[in-house]
């Protein structure tokens, strides 16, 4: 037999909803997650949680534990003092389904508006040859497990939803990145980056690093060098120069994905 | 009549995990408008917790790798009872899967020479797993599903709507399988997770991915989606279940804490390096090493510590074993004594690798141990024992167009049975998945290229299908749906778990009788939208009809072998070698019968010596001694069966 946590758990749907307090019987070792279990099998099973593996593996299991986005099932239940009320909602930016459960569509809408990997469609597979130290980089943007903590926690959609629409979010502006940084991809997305995905409203406050259960450094390694990128195409002078004098035709900018906004 | 949304569409897939989703980029790419079912969001799939890598005959980086080795690789790990027409596909086409991959954007980890690298795993005799450290299963999910999109922005384009020719139905479960009067598969009844409104997806062909059964057992490395949906479906639907008692216990799972007991401790620890140790700190292993490997595993530790570096002059350490072999082992010296305080054993890679070699290779590893047991495994050993893992059985299927037994119905991945025989390696999981995924992709396709006309669908099997939803919300007072299954779950990890016996078994068997009745019974509190206390109470179903077979399989195959162990039949049988054990049903209840298995081709027999032939097959088996293949016996096909 644990000890009792308090849990204040917000309870609802779309139209309204409330916070509901509860207590659950705690053992040692145990996740936010396993509470939550606990609480659906022991005192209201019909409280909605979404999860999947359990293991960090996912990103299913996002919630705000004491205002903070954490994984449900990565937060352990020691990192709290005994006595303390753990108030639990769901993900503030996106839109409640019900109880915990949140509709993350946005962020599916988003991944489909940036032009996919487009490597050169002469080389077959199996005869790529890349380098580890150039493939890196991209691998650690790769390790995104699209929990979506990053995009719920960045204010410039976090309290503006008129910035969903000109601005992708920092999971997809480092997607972005990762096919830029990608050694086989020939596409060019700098100008849409800035253009259709909003690189420029971010203004690098680090929120979304701070948050990212894989520790990723989304904001060092891919949203700022992104942003050097972005003016080293819009200001680079000898693509200036050779259009203007017109003997080098500027590069060819890839352009939004028609017909999925 | 009860309100139920329809849609149309050429090939429906039921899961989103590798195989479903491969499946339904190859439907699509031959033209079939195709829907993507997933019981959650897309790309959470239970692929993403896959580790170590995907297993092709690539040769990166031992040359000598081909498919011919890894076809034997994977015959002898499943113990030669594998459907070795499916290890010959997979063998020969999972390089060109992987190398697919690449094409659409995955980034594997790379060799000096910038190809793919590729790591060593139990039971394969070259390092053959494409991986991306020891997170691949995300990398192959992320690619899939980018894949889709990318298939998704095509259409976008050409039709002027993303969804025209693929579109994934997310966080939605299928109850039920359609078919028509001549009992061809018309379509799939469900419901939309977060409304509870159903649904049904009219197709005259429908591939299940749906994966394995883990949630079954108490403890398993399987995430909630593992509920033996497919299998239940495909049963229920008339296809015949092939093989169930072999379910295997992964040798590594955590063991503390008890909240996470179970979660996947992945075997590239081993493969690059990591080491069992007992209580006494002992590399208890080494004692474990049963005849029919003996030649081809180290006899000391030095041998096997120098097979790292030098694997052309050693044999390779007996923590590669195949994973059958190395969780008995641990579950014996648990048995007897030698166990770590929390009731596993020790697995050591901190004595092993510098640190931040083992932060590079095992990143997740690192980060789980550390977030979940507060256990830094650079400095510590991890305490690891078996857990439910793998389900080696599956839907009968077709292997070159993994079509079942009934007209329209494919299945592909875990659902699937017979490609691993009673064992699956390590790495052969990713890959099984790109190449049957693929393969019944295709096989639908081919199916709708035949089909005459549209099978139509009997209105009032939709309104029984519905009717069945939602009778748990309806139902007041009955049991806890959550309270039945933690009973299941301590039930089958107690009776029919990794080590079985008779009296064991009988005695669960009279248990899931009962289970029959309280499932039946079950009250859900709430109502229809976004309720996990209905959705379990519907998943019920199938964990109890999954579980009721692995019971009655296992029962009666009477020899240990692979993921099927006997304590009162501790050997290995060569008579037993030659029969499959089929489930199908039969009224309302389950029945079981024998199958003989397909004598191997010859050339393909060709590819062991004959003493190893020697230690899994009957004489009358064996080719004759001097040929190097012996004809005739090879077109007997496997019709002869024998009801139960």
């Amino acid at each position: 037999m644990g000890d009792q946590a308090n849990l204040r758990v917000w309870r609802g749907d779309a139209g309204a909803g409330k916070l509901t307090d509860y207590q659950v019987e705690v053992n040692e070792g145990e996740v936010v997650l396993d509470v939550l279990h606990r609480l659906q099998a022991t005192q209201t099973g019909d409280l909605a949680i979404r999860w999947n593996c359990k293991a960090g593996k996912c990103g299913s299991c996002s919630m705000e534990i004491n205002g903070r986005p954490r994984l449900a099932c990565m937060t352990r239940m020691s990192t709290f003092e005994p006595a303390e009320v753990l108030t639990i909602t769901p993900l503030r930016t996106f839109p409640v389904i019900r109880d915990l459960v949140t509709d993350v569509s946005f962020n599916y809408t988003k991944a489909r508006e940036i032009p996919s990997f487009s490597p050169d469609p002469s080389i077959k597979p199996g005869e790529f040859r890349m380098q580890q130290v150039d493939v890196n980089r991209s691998q650690e943007f790769r390790k995104c497990i699209e929990c979506y903590l990053c995009q719920n926690v960045c204010h410039v959609i976090r309290d503006h939803p008129e910035n969903e629409r000109p601005f992708a979010g920092p999971r997809f502006l480092m997607r972005v990145t990762e096919l830029e940084m990608h050694p086989a991809d020939e596409a060019d997305r700098r100008e849409i980056a800035q253009d259709d995905f909003g690189l420029g409203y971010c203004n690098i406050t680090k929120c979304c690093t701070e948050v990212c259960p894989e520790h990723i450094k989304i904001t060092d390694n891919a949203l700022i060098p992104m942003k050097e990128r972005v003016v080293g195409r819009k200001y680079d002078p000898l693509v200036w120069l050779g259009s203007k004098i017109g003997r080098r035709p500027a590069p060819k900018d890839t352009p939004e994905v028609p017909n999925t906004v | 009549m009860t309100d139920i949304q329809r849609f149309s569409y050429d090939v429906v897939v039921i899961g989103a995990g590798g195989s479903g989703l491969r499946a339904a980029i190859e439907a699509r790419q031959r033209g079939k408008k195709t829907a993507i079912i997933s019981k959650s969001l897309f790309g959470k799939a239970h692929t993403v917790m896959a580790e170590g890598g995907a297993a092709a005959a690539m040769g990166n980086v031992n040359p000598r790798d081909n498919w011919q080795v890894h076809f034997r690789d994977t015959m002898r790990g499943g113990k030669l009872i594998n459907n070795w027409r499916m290890a010959e596909l997979h063998a020969k086409e999972a390089p060109d899967r992987i190398w697919e991959l690449e094409a659409w954007g995955a980034l594997f980890d790379r060799t000096k020479d910038g190809k793919i690298s590729q790591r060593n795993f139990g039971g394969h005799e070259y390092p053959r797993l494409a991986h991306v450290g020891d997170r691949t299963g995300l990398e192959l999910i992320r690619t899939l599903q980018q894949r889709v999109v990318a298939l998704q922005q095509e259409d976008a384009a050409s039709q002027g709507d993303p969804e025209a020719m693929i579109k994934v139905f997310a966080e939605t479960t299928i109850t039920e399988l359609v078919k028509d009067a001549d009992g061809r598969i018309a379509g799939a009844f469900g419901y939309f997770r977060d409304t509870g409104k159903f649904v049904f997806f009219e197709a005259p062909a429908v591939v299940l991915a749906t994966g394995g059964i883990g949630k079954t057992f108490k403890v398993t490395s399987n995430s909630w989606e593992y509920t033996g949906d497919g299998l239940a479906l495909a049963l229920l639907a008339g296809a015949n279940l092939l093989n169930m008692e072999f379910v295997q216990f992964h040798p590594t799972g955590m063991v503390w804490p008890i909240s996470v007991r179970g979660l996947l401790v992945t075997e590239s620890v081993r493969g690059d390096g990591g080491v069992l140790r007992n209580s006494e700190g002992k590399r208890f292993m080494f004692n474990y090493v049963p005849d029919v490997f003996r030649a081809q595993y180290a006899e000391t530790e030095e041998e096997g510590d120098r097979w790292y570096t030098d694997p052309e002059h050693n044999r390779r350490p007996p923590e590669l074993l195949p994973r059958d072999e190395v969780a008995r082992s641990i579950n014996s010296e648990i048995k007897a004594g030698r166990g770590s305080p929390h009731g596993g054993v020790f697995l050591d890679v901190s004595t092993r690798l510098p640190a931040e070699e083992i932060l590079r290779k095992l990143p997740s590893m690192h980060h789980q141990f550390l977030e979940l047991a507060g256990v830094d495994i650079t400095k510590e050993p991890m305490e690891v024992g078996p857990t439910c893992h793998y389900m080696m059985g599956g839907v009968e299927v077709e292997p070159d167009s993994a079509a079942t037994a009934v007209p329209g119905l494919f299945a592909a991945g875990e659902v699937a049975g017979g490609f691993h025989g009673s064992n699956r390696l390590g790495g052969n999981s990713l890959s099984d998945l790109l190449v049957f995924g693929r393969r019944a992709g295709l096989g639908a396709a081919d199916y709708l290229d035949g089909l005459p006309a549209r099978p139509q669908v009997p209105a009032a099997d939709l309104e029984a299908a519905a009717a069945e939803a939602t009778a748990p919300l309806e139902r007041a007072g009955g049991e806890n749906p959550y309270a039945v299954h933690a009973d299941l779950q301590q039930t089958m990890n107690d009776l029919v778990g990794l080590i079985r016996k008779e009296s064991e078994m009988t005695t669960a068997l009279k248990e899931l009788e009962k289970y029959r009745q309280r499932v039946s019974q079950v009250s859900a509190e709430g109502g229809p939208g976004y309720n996990p206390g209905w959705h379990l109470a519907l998943d019920l179903r199938n964990m109890m009809l999954v579980a009721e077979c692995v019971g009655m399989a296992a029962l009666e195959r009477q020899e240990s072998r692979g993921g099927h162990t006997r304590d009162d039949y501790p050997v290995m049988s060569p008579e037993w070698r030659k029969v499959n054990l089929i489930c199908s049903m039969s009224g309302d209840h389950v029945a079981l019968w024998r199958q003989p298995v397909k004598p191997m081709r010859p050339d393909l027999m060709a590819v062991f010596d004959r003493s190893e032939l020697a230690k899994y097959l009957t004489e009358e088996e064996l080719p004759a001694e001097a040929a190097a293949a012996a004809p005739g016996t090879a077109t007997k096909t496997a019709t002869q069966e024998e009801k139960h």
